[in-house]
């Protein structure tokens, strides 16, 4: 595999579990010493990629996520949310600002902020099978004086 | 994720701590709106410089709170959120419904 070092978490689809997964994408991207703005929109891209597959992937259940961290020889940081849940019919309307069919905590903006905080988003879904959402984010060289 | 709340003159400042995702927003939005029935503020200040997190779920709940009390004629603001939550604000362009302010001392440093 074209890395340099990889991590690789299962968890159920359960809210607490939010936190735990940008808590634990964060700890694994501080290798790279980030700066405190690029990890902070990492864990911002994370929350919702996570968020999604609790509240769209399994709505009425609980279903496993995969959540993978690599870092690439390239020095870039990717970062991939699978689920085996729902899926979606139509995802270039999922990504579609404001566009939500979350419940009254959602505002719609989910992948908006993934967008916008990281470098590149590709989506795969198929419905009955599920999501897979990869995200990379080249991380900025940090002057070494 | 933790709430405090003062009242003054009938401007009430929500003091938010702590990470607010969607696992939490629930539960603040009914927090919040408790609050919100027991002093029945005009204007109500949210005080984010103890929030160390928030996502878009956290746009969700200050929206719903700024329509809430749209409809009382009320205002909201947003005062000193940390730079994370900033940038989500930022992106969400809540701005243009909801002020943030950064006080005098935050400015400074």
């Amino acid at each position: 595999m074209n890395s340099r070092n990889y991590i690789k978490i299962e968890l159920p689809s359960r809210s607490v579990n939010e936190g735990i997964a940008r808590a634990a994408i964060a700890c694994f991207a501080a290798q790279l010493d980030p700066t405190l703005e690029e990890l902070g929109d990492i864990k911002t891209a994370v929350s919702e990629a996570v968020t999604n597959a609790i509240v769209h992937a399994y709505p009425d259940s609980i279903g496993r996520i995969c959540l993978r961290g690599r870092i690439m020889t390239s020095g870039e940081l990717e970062i991939s949310v699978r689920d085996w849940g729902k899926g979606m019919e139509d995802v270039e309307k999922a990504r579609t600002p404001l566009f939500t069919t979350g419940g009254p905590e959602r505002s719609g903006m989910g992948f908006t902020i993934m967008e916008s905080f990281m470098d590149k988003l590709r989506v795969r879904s198929k419905p009955g099978k599920g999501t897979t959402v990869v995200m990379r984010r080249t991380l900025e060289k940090r002057r070494e004086d | 994720m933790e709430i405090r709340a003062k009242e003054s003159g009938g401007r009430l400042t929500l003091y938010f701590s702590g990470e607010l995702d969607h696992h939490a927003a629930k539960e603040v939005m009914r927090r919040a709106e408790d609050l919100l029935d027991r002093y029945m503020p005009l204007d109500c200040t949210l005080e984010l410089s103890g929030l160390s997190f928030m996502d878009s779920s956290g746009v969700a709940v200050i929206l719903r709170l700024y329509k809430r009390l749209l409809n009382t004629g009320g205002r909201i603001w947003l005062e000193n959120p940390q730079e994370q939550p900033l940038r989500v604000l930022d992106i969400s362009g809540i701005e243009r419904l909801v002020k943030i302010t950064t006080t005098a001392k935050e400015r400074g440093r």
